[in-house]
């Protein structure tokens, strides 16, 4: 009980492993193209919360430079995603990733 | 300033966390899905304000909370039809989804078990004043060619999206 | 009773913020205190809003509720929490009921770094300005939450335009507060702060209000933090997607009673936030006039006088209208509330008057006399400026202040690189 209580390195990595899971199960079992964007954006965060957690385990600053790094990383991919999500929903008026299938044989 | 009720503060927003992330692939509304969303990027938020990172917490408001899931949701507004709430949510794959999602959360279990050795017993003491000082000096400094980089891909990224949107180029 | 009175006196006597002291009694009472002026502010704006709108148009406002309408406030919740409360058929019930929360905490959150005094403030973030620009970019969400769960095309369009207003303000706002920020690591360690304390305390030991920096650079940032705050309130020229004669008051078209009344109070809460922001960082905060040009204890005691001064001269204006009053019967009751309301008027300003009362009461004085110039200011548009053109509001934001407010940023690089260098080679 007590390892429950003090509050360690390990549990932000466990709770950043969690977020990572569930962004990956989003990723690969929902099909509306928006919720899989939003669960990109999932683990893109567990992985800056891994990021910050080692850097106040090490005490070094480098970890949260990056994670600024990932973060600003984020906004341009989700501009990009998103406007992808428009010139594709103009053109086939549905949001459904199974039926982005033009290239299919 | 000293630490105060850790536990209950960690264990409270770790699960307001979970339980967004849960919501976030669950919902069947893409907009109750973008407010999960929020509300665990706010949670997290909080999160790194106890791991003594408030610039990154700062930032995490400002430009997730507050600007990423703003785009998110007005693209929400624009794109959302009622026709896409009434079809099969989850596709044909999602067996194998799930297999890939346990195997990996294996992995990281398997890893965390053995590897509790390495980790320090007591995290340093961290002087939570000159945090953004501190950061600007190393981003300006150490991490200067990243910094301009980061401003190029910005840069290509509101082209690349005015591009991808526009109905006439 | 007399330990109470110790404990207060050696709480008193602390030179930090609760907050950072980390003492949770404090910051409990902190934050009573602020959400309690608040709630006062709100009401009094209220009321100010509809009297001064009117006279600046030439006719009088409320004038039957209490004496002179100064109960007219109190008859608007009464009726606004009496209302049916009507929620649209096909709207999404969870998201309909969350929208005026979200923009309610919002616009309530960003108290918790405003500083009264150097140690009035419920605590000293090392982030405060970033803190406050981040939440405050939170009730974009709300607004865009309450037009989609509205179910209905103006509230959507109100909605949508309302937050890209808000949206694209931020940005020019953001340049400005960066310049200030710039500003504040011009001292002899040569590191700035983001504390909203550290930055009145810069201005303090640079002996200059950063308005007046670096002629016309501070002024001219100063300018555009002050219109895109307007912009960013949604408030008159800028009220395009709420303006009743354009989209039947926008976003909150379907909102009715209490809902309705968080909206608005959210809005007055917002307008007194940003006002606090541009206070604290353009118009040296809690500083009296002058600190440095006409300091020492004789002009120190001379400006103690200031809040008392106002009181009682609030008091005078009171007594003048009681005087003024029509002699009917009728009247005389209204004639007996507005010489009570003067006589509380009177009291505070004797209160005032008290040595001990009067060293301590001074910086929160001079910073909310301040702020209550800004929402004057907020109220003077409303009654000269026609409004803007969406197409133009967006332009402006985007074409004019943003280069504005870069040009400001490089500008005062520039300048305070030379001043480091020319002086202290």
């Amino acid at each position: 009980m007590e390892s429950m209580l003090h509050i360690t390195t390990l549990h932000y990595l466990v709770l950043g492993a969690a977020l990572f899971l569930l962004g990956v199960i989003g990723v690969l079992t929902r099909r509306n193209v928006v919720i899989v964007l939003m669960s990109i954006e999932l683990i893109l965060n567990a992985v800056n919360l891994n990021l910050v957690a080692f850097s106040r385990m090490w005490g070094g600053l480098h970890g949260q430079v990056f994670a600024i790094f990932i973060i600003t990383d984020a906004a341009a991919e989700a501009a990009v995603g998103l406007g992808i999500l428009i010139a594709f929903f103009r053109n086939k008026e549905t949001i459904n990733i199974d039926e982005v299938n033009l290239l299919k044989w | 300033m000293a630490p105060v009720a850790t536990p209950f503060f960690f264990y409270l927003l770790s699960g307001i966390m979970l339980i967004g992330g849960i919501l976030v692939i669950t919902r069947k509304n893409p907009v109750h899905s973008a407010l999960a969303l929020i509300v665990t990027l706010l949670a997290q938020a909080s999160i790194y304000l106890m791991l003594y990172a408030p610039f990154v917490a700062g930032v995490q408001i400002i430009l997730y909370a507050g600007g990423i899931m703003v785009l998110f949701l007005f693209v929400i507004m624009l794109v959302s039809i009622d026709r896409s709430m009434r079809e099969r949510q989850f596709n044909s794959q999602w067996v194998a989804g799930i297999i890939a999602a346990t195997a990996l959360g294996g992995l990281f279990i398997a890893v965390y078990t053995k590897g509790t050795s390495i980790f320090p017993e007591h995290a340093l003491p961290v002087v939570e004043n000159d945090n953004t000082q501190k950061i600007a000096t190393m981003l300006y400094g150490q991490y200067m060619f990243a910094f301009e980089i980061a401003s190029l891909l910005l840069l290509v990224a509101i082209i690349g999206a005015v591009v991808m949107a526009k109905k006439k180029i | 009773m007399g330990r109470i009175i110790l404990y207060i006196q050696s709480y008193l006597s602390s030179d930090q913020t609760p907050g950072a002291a980390g003492n949770m009694f404090w910051v409990l009472v902190y934050i009573m205190l602020v959400f309690g002026g608040l709630s006062v502010a709100v009401i009094a704006m209220n009321w100010l809003e509809r009297k001064i709108l009117a006279h600046m148009q030439v006719r009088l406002g409320p004038m039957r509720v209490g004496p002179h309408g100064l109960l007219q406030p109190i008859a608007d919740a009464l009726k606004l929490l009496l209302k049916e409360d009507i929620m649209p058929a096909e709207a999404d019930g969870v998201i309909f009921w969350v929208a005026p929360f979200v923009v309610v905490l919002a616009a309530f959150t960003v108290f918790v770094v405003v500083p009264f005094g150097p140690t009035h403030a419920i605590t000293d973030m090392n982030i405060g300005i970033l803190f406050m620009l981040g939440v405050s970019s939170l009730s974009v969400l709300g607004i865009v939450m309450a037009g989609w769960a509205s179910n209905s095309h103006y509230p959507l369009i109100g909605a949508l335009r309302s937050s890209a207003q808000m949206v694209s303000y931020e940005v020019a706002m953001g340049l400005a507060v960066v310049s200030v920020v710039l500003m504040t690591s011009l001292n002899a360690t040569g590191t700035g702060t983001l504390s909203m304390i550290g930055i009145v305390q810069a201005q303090q030991s640079q002996g200059v209000w950063f308005i007046f920096k670096f002629f016309p650079l501070g002024l001219i940032g100063f300018f555009i933090f002050a219109v895109a705050m307007v912009a960013e309130t949604n408030r008159a020229p800028f009220d395009l997607a709420e303006a009743e004669s354009e989209l039947t008051a926008g976003f909150h078209t379907e909102y009715s009673g209490f809902r309705w009344s968080l909206f608005f109070l959210a809005e007055y809460s917002a307008m007194i936030a940003v006002s606090s922001i541009a206070v604290t960082l353009w118009l040296g905060g809690w500083l009296r006039p002058f600190p440095n040009a006409l300091s020492g204890s004789t002009w120190d005691f001379m400006f103690s006088f200031f809040p008392a001064a106002a009181f009682l001269f609030l008091a005078a204006i009171t007594f003048f209208n009681v005087v003024r009053m029509p002699k009917h019967p009728l009247f005389r009751i209204q004639t007996i509330g507005l010489a009570g309301f003067g006589v509380v008027l009177g009291l505070i300003g004797l209160v005032l008057l008290v040595p001990a009362v009067r060293m301590r009461v001074q910086d929160i004085f001079w910073f909310s006399a301040k702020v209550a110039a800004f929402m004057y200011l907020y109220i003077w548009y409303r009654g000269t400026f026609p409004r803007y053109r969406f197409d133009q509001l967006m332009r402006m934001g985007w074409k004019v202040l943003l280069p504005m407010g870069l040009g400001v940023l490089i500008l005062t690089a520039g300048v305070a690189l030379l001043q480091q260098n020319l002086w202290h080679p």
